[in-house]
């Protein structure tokens, strides 16, 4: 071939992942990738995040024995991975300010980034404000009047919000914004993308940041258990707190991983955000993935109670997990996750997000039918505190 | 150089406005849009005017490298359920009419893929296209689509940007055939007040490796846009400014206007020099 080696292929999950980008920002992404593979031996870098993921972010986060729902559940012992104690309150912390340093390091000072549900928009200006960065974030129009409290937070922060006006005004066209304003400003500005989704090397960058959390979990069942977890669960939007706890697991083949999506009003109904339970390869935001797609290869709409998983594609590397069989994926819809939700609240004192309610509920059908000397890991990936309005809703309550 | 047969209308049309003295106008219509059945008569609007060259933009729900224009354009395009079949058919139909003028696919990659891209080499080549511009489809995700298009007789335009480094553009160049799309400036499409200054370094840096026609697109809005960059490019595209037309003009005047602006900016591509 008369290509040159800069143009091998890299960056793919089998035949997922890639860069489907326009070219203004193909060689910030080889600058970003070539920064990136330098870290691996930055000493100096790895210390001064693994500081502030002890002093700032809280880390690491413990494991707890949800025992009085296990024992209620009368099944397999439920353990959860309490990502909603990290500051900022979910795991999306952990990718942002990782790469916020990063950003630093290759000399970005401006930073974007897109929200949906808030929690990676919070994340993000918290990490930008304890960096003296600048932080802008794009949210679609009707994310910012379902989310307003996360708002509010975020430019108490000191970020500005960037309310998207465009296709749907969610957070696909979030994103779509987002790599509009980094095609405009790239040679300035770094993109920190909320989850392992995007262009390569995007998912391979969030995915690492996010690790700490099976790498943690796995370290930890094997000090208190002297073993694996013989489960572990996770639920998928793009899908970054379900790789990050997935992926030191990934060589253990005797632990099953079992991804949760959100099944809406029901898979039948076609409102819903299960995008590898029911959709099919393609690409979308800079990568090939399995995607929620109508007969013409359009993106279609996905619906979801919880904002963090109402996204209509999902990161490259589940695709491939998927594929190999290596991973599980199944749909739990709303009412489902409602119950989840409160369930948890009401057996262990801990209110979850709504997205990892849909983890829990799954979690919870699958250690019914186990023994109880099993172990069932959860990565409980967010506090519920955002979605007060919405669960009340949901449940007929007015507030 | 060959006649206008088909496989090599680009290479045929650049080698004619190069013996023309003047560079050619490339211009640009979304298909579906005002309304799909209006999208013919836009196309006759733009080769009325003297066109060389018109782009069909194919709808994509996320056109994350266009400006509000075009984005605007493609979701009116898709709520009146514009397909790839109807741009296929447009095609078929404006054939049949005895254009000979070159046409190409302008679109994301995704809808081509999902209709599966032997399936769209095959009847582009039957209804006589000549080529794509795919702006989210780097030469290395494009190798396959580009094996097949070559196969067919069909242009994968490369594109190239200000940010493009010398082994990109080296690579891009060799990837690609028909002529390479010069993006103007750093940012996704729609009209400017301005040309980028640094457009003829960047020319300059292209020129270097390749001998295909440069087309330099995003932000030619004007005549004078157009004067300019005929000076330094064979080819100019422009695209947002057209539909900036349609959308401000009634619709009784639409087509007339669009085709006063194409010539006004078609008479401007003669080389001054």
């Amino acid at each position: 071939m008369a290509t040159s080696p800069s143009l091998t292929v890299r960056g793919q999950f089998g035949d997922y992942g890639g860069r489907y980008v326009p070219e203004t920002v193909i060689p910030a992404l080889e600058e970003l990738e070539e920064a990136y593979a330098g870290l691996a031996d930055d000493t100096a870098f790895q210390d001064e995040l693994d500081v502030l993921l002890d002093r700032y972010v809280g880390r690491p986060t413990p494991i707890y024995h949800a025992a009085r729902l296990s024992a209620e559940i009368g099944g397999a012992q439920m353990y959860l991975k309490r990502e909603d104690l990290a500051h900022t309150g979910a795991h999306k912390i952990n990718n942002a300010l990782g790469q916020a340093l990063l950003a630093k390091r290759i000399g970005r000072t401006r930073i974007i980034a897109e929200t949906g549900a808030g929690q990676h928009g919070v994340a993000t200006a918290a990490a930008c404000a304890m960096l003296g960065l600048e932080c802008i974030v794009y949210m679609g129009e009707v994310d910012v009047h379902r989310q307003t409290l996360n708002v509010f937070r975020m430019k108490l922060l000191g970020a500005t919000v960037i309310p998207v006006m465009s296709g749907s005004r969610t957070l696909k066209d979030a994103i779509n914004e987002t790599i509009r304003d980094w095609v405009t400003n790239v040679e300035t500005t770094h993109y920190i993308i909320g989850s392992v989704v995007g262009p390569h090397p995007y998912p391979t960058i969030v995915r690492d940041l996010q690790s700490i959390i099976g790498r943690e979990a796995r370290e930890q069942c094997l000090a208190q258990f002297g073993r694996l977890p013989d489960v572990v669960v996770a639920c998928v939007g793009g899908g970054s707190n379900a790789i990050g706890i997935f992926h030191p697991f990934v060589d253990d083949t005797e632990v099953r991983l079992v991804g949760v999506e959100a099944a809406g009003h029901g898979i039948e109904s076609g409102e819903h955000a299960a995008t590898l339970v029911a959709g099919t390869p393609g690409t979308l935001h800079g990568a090939k993935s399995y995607l929620l797609q109508d007969d013409e290869g359009q993106i279609y709409e996905p619906h979801s109670i919880s904002a963090g998983l109402d996204y209509p594609g999902v990161g490259p590397e589940h695709s491939y997990l998927k594929d190999l069989g290596r991973a599980e994926y199944v749909g739990v819809t709303d009412e489902q996750a409602l119950e989840g939700f409160q369930h948890l609240c009401r057996t262990e004192g801990i209110i979850p997000a709504l997205e990892p309610a849909h983890a829990m509920y799954h979690a919870a059908q699958l250690a019914s039918a186990l023994p109880q000397d099993q172990i069932v890991l959860i990565n409980l990936s967010g506090r519920g505190d955002k979605d007060m309005t919405i669960v009340a809703e949901g449940l007929g309550v007015e507030l | 150089m060959s006649g206008p047969i088909q496989g090599h209308r680009l290479a045929a049309t650049f080698a004619q406005t190069k013996a023309e003295n003047r560079a050619a106008l490339i211009t640009f219509a979304t298909v579906g849009y005002p309304t799909p059945a209006d999208t013919a008569d836009v196309v006759r609007a733009l080769l009325a005017g003297g066109s060389d060259v018109v782009e069909l933009g194919i709808p994509f729900s996320d056109p994350l490298a266009d400006g509000a224009t075009i984005q605007h354009a493609s979701q009116i395009a898709l709520e009146q359920g514009t397909t790839l079949k109807m741009a296929f058919n447009l095609v078929r139909d404006l054939r049949s009419e005895g254009v000979e003028t070159p046409l190409v696919f302008m679109g994301y990659y995704n809808p081509f893929l999902h209709y599966g891209l032997e399936r769209v080499v095959k009847e582009a080549a039957e209804i006589g296209l000549d080529g794509f511009i795919v702006p989210d489809l780097p030469p290395e995700e494009g190798q396959e689509f580009g094996r097949l298009a070559r196969a067919h007789d069909l242009d994968l335009i490369p594109l190239l940007a200000p940010t493009s480094t010398e082994s990109r553009i080296q690579a891009n160049v060799q990837a690609g055939s028909g002529f390479v799309y010069c993006v103007s400036l750093i940012g996704v499409t729609g009209a400017r007040e301005q040309l980028s200054a640094t457009l003829p370094e960047f020319l300059g840096r292209v020129r270097k490796h390749t001998d295909l026609p440069l087309a330099v697109g995003f932000g030619v809005s004007r005549p004078e846009h157009v004067a300019t960059v005929a000076q330094m490019a064979e080819g100019v595209v422009s695209a947002s400014a057209l539909i900036n037309v349609l959308d401000d003009t009634s619709a009784a005047r639409r087509f007339d206007a669009l085709k006063d602006l194409v010539h006004a900016m078609r008479a401007a591509t003669v080389h001054t020099k």
